[in-house]
């Protein structure tokens, strides 16, 4: 577990918010193509030392390519990569100070445990010695002491999977690549990884970056994220302003649950900004400095978790709307209830309810008439 | 019940296996080694004594020796011989695994559509017929052939080069011969190597030669082998090639087995050369067998 009081150091550190900061990895204007399909279109991106960085997106999307540009693997048919400022755009894998974890380990089946670990240090010509030694502390550091005889056949997945990252450690990469890490783990290990991960992330200084497609996964991990589709970047930032304020309605689908409304602006008053919908009225929401024209089609976004649930008429609300209940989705933390508000053909949403107190009668059940209602800040203001 | 028919129709079915061996591997081996153990005889067959039944089994048993085993060991023909077939049957390897490991590798590595056109070129020399194409040997390396054409042709050979009827001939012969049962199990191993552990190998620091040497090499260890059974074994007793391609130098085992049983007629000489060539074949493949398990056991 992360030592000082974590939170607070997290937050201050924001190096992409200082013009000081010198950039560990910079993509410059980087584009690759596999026949006619552009995998990442003239992208540009800067990593920083010490960050936490997940790249999200669906399969397809990109992402894997752009790691692999990162190691090496693959060439961009135009625009250079830097690494500490020195371009290694035309540098083979093999001298690049970068370590990738690949998602299906590529553990060396012919060799065990400790001389998979020990292979990249063989590599650098090391002492004997001082590889054992550095293979020693890796396991201990991956909590595999004692298994450096096994052959990786005799290793569970977990295992499988703290041997491909302790060979990928050994070397002391400038920066660390994760592909998929926890892809092949089951839930309950996947959480405990990816704190593991963390904590070891920030006790040995390095720079990781992962690619995922588990929004979870890169929201519990990283300090920065960035969101890709079709090859380009659609949003880069910490995991809540992604998940609170998306970019577009990509983003905001992608990432978490969401309901949309679409409409008009029909009034602009300073910060709040109504907006006239065909099932839900007019929706009242607070925007900072809204760019937005009277009478504009826009959507609005509101997440599950931001509605509020009765079966009374609210009162002294800013939003509110009836609708029925038509599905109950009980999972155990959370209760998601599909409410269609607008009659038959109206529009379904979900509504996300905390089970803070142990009940086992409900409060709602399936046709009740109910009424939902959220306030200013719940909504979101998207261009369609 | 219906367990004991469950259990004698598995045995029937176990049972069939051990059948096939002992009809068609086993009583042949018997047959031969009894007629190693005899003597030569002007009769049909030509050999004594002859089995009349079990009443007379002792004085059978006590006619068989082992005179021409020690014959064997004596004529220094025969162990030249053999030395002789192991010597090329390694060459032959050797040079089939030399020329097939890189053409493996090139197909594994080829796309999929290549990979199949590929497979297909290897595997098309056995439409024709095994012979027709060691006799088309005999058309390109005599003298005046057509290799002998082509270079003069090039102005790269003045005077012919007299390629057949030696050594070189039968080797070239042999790997032709012998190239695609050491190309295909290298290819079935190589084409199954995960790429990516090469891809890691390349992150952590490795050359491509290299990666080659620690990673490509020792995972496909199991096709070397099995290629160079598969090219060793039939080599060694190989007859045909060194007979239609060879010289009087290259007197291969399995050429004088064919001629101490069809020039000679001494059916129990040719027996005995036989079975000696089986044990020669045999008892490597068991001891490799032995420290493969060993091996595996200590891991």
């Amino acid at each position: 577990m992360r030592k000082s009081s974590p939170g607070s150091v997290r937050r201050a550190f924001q190096p992409w918010n200082d013009p000081a900061a010198k950039p560990l990895v910079e993509f410059r204007g980087v584009t690759r193509r596999f026949g006619a399909v552009t995998a990442v279109g003239d992208l540009s991106l800067s990593l920083y030392p010490r960050e936490f960085f997940a790249l999200l997106g669906p399969s397809g999307c990109g992402k894997t390519t752009l790691m692999r540009m990162l190691a090496g693997f693959e060439r961009p048919d135009a625009g250079e990569i830097l690494l500490d400022g020195v371009d290694i755009t035309a540098v083979p894998p093999h001298l690049r100070p970068v370590n990738m974890m690949f998602q299906s380990y590529a553990l060396f089946p012919h060799l065990n445990v400790a001389d998979n670990v020990a292979y990249g240090l063989k590599r650098e010509g090391l002492p004997r010695v001082e590889i054992a030694r550095r293979v020693e502390e890796m396991l201990a550091l991956v909590k595999l002491e004692g298994l450096g005889r096994r052959r990786p056949d005799q290793l569970s997945g977990g295992q499988r999977q703290r041997v491909a990252l302790a060979r990928a450690l050994a070397k002391k990469p400038k920066l660390l690549l994760l592909d998929e890490p926890m892809a092949a783990l089951d839930r309950k290990l996947r959480e405990a990884t990816q704190f593991e991960l963390m904590d070891l992330q920030s006790e040995l200084g390095m720079t990781f970056m992962v690619v995922t497609h588990d929004q979870d996964e890169a929201m519990t991990m990283a300090d920065r994220m960035a969101v890709m589709d079709h090859g380009k970047l659609v949003q880069i930032g910490p995991p809540d302003v992604i998940y609170e304020a998306p970019a577009n309605r990509h983003v905001a689908e992608f990432v978490g649950d969401i309901n949309l409304f679409e409409g008009r602006v029909a009034a602009i008053e300073g910060d709040l900004v109504k907006v006239e919908t065909s099932f839900a009225g007019t929706i009242e929401l607070d925007e900072e400095a809204p760019a937005l024209g009277v009478g504009e089609p826009v959507l609005v976004g509101l997440r599950p978790e931001k509605i509020d649930l009765g079966h009374d008429e609210p009162i002294g609300v800013a939003n509110k709307v009836a609708g029925e209940i038509w599905d109950i989705g009980y999972l155990g933390d959370f209760t998601m209830i599909q409410v269609m508000i607008g009659g038959e053909d109206g529009q379904l949403l979900k509504v996300a309810l905390a089970n803070r107190t142990r009940r086992i009668a409900r409060p709602f059940a399936w046709e009740d008439k109910v009424w939902l209602s959220w306030d200013i800040e719940a909504g979101l203001v998207l261009r369609p | 019940m219906a367990v004991s028919v469950a259990t004698s129709a598995r045995r029937l079915v176990v049972a069939v296996p051990y059948l096939w061996l002992l009809l068609f591997f086993l009583a042949p081996f018997v047959i031969v080694l009894r007629m190693a153990l005899s003597d030569a005889a002007t009769a049909l067959p030509p050999y004594a004594p002859h089995f009349e039944g079990l009443s007379t089994i002792g004085s059978f048993l006590s006619q068989l020796d082992l005179e021409n085993f020690s014959l064997i060991t004596d004529d220094p023909l025969y162990w030249q011989s053999y030395l002789y077939s192991l010597r090329i049957a390694a060459l032959t390897t050797l040079i089939a695994l030399g020329i097939g490991y890189p053409l493996a590798y090139a197909m594994a590595a080829a796309s999929r559509r290549w990979q199949g056109l590929l497979l297909v070129l290897v595997i098309l020399p056995f439409w024709t017929s095994f012979l027709i194409r060691v006799y088309a040997w005999i058309g390109i390396l005599r003298p005046e052939g057509l290799l002998d054409m082509v270079l003069g042709g090039l102005g790269l050979a003045g005077e012919p080069l007299r390629l057949l009827n030696t050594e070189t001939a039968v080797l070239i012969g042999m790997v032709y011969s012998y190239l695609p049962f050491m190309v295909l199990p290298l290819f079935t191993t190589l084409e199954k190597l995960d790429r990516s552990l090469l891809e890691a190998a390349a992150d952590l620091g490795s050359t491509p030669l290299t990666a080659f040497l620690t990673v490509t090499l020792p995972l496909s260890l199991p096709g070397i082998l099995a290629g160079c059974a598969l090219v060793f074994i039939p080599a060694v007793g190989e007859f045909v090639i060194p007979d239609l391609l060879g010289g009087p130098d290259t007197v291969m085992i399995g050429k004088v087995l064919w001629n101490e049983f069809f020039s000679n007629r001494d059916w129990p000489l040719a027996s005995a050369v036989a079975i000696v060539l089986l044990i020669v074949l045999v008892l490597p493949l068991v001891l490799l067998q032995r420290a493969r398990l060993a091996r595996g056991g200590a891991a």
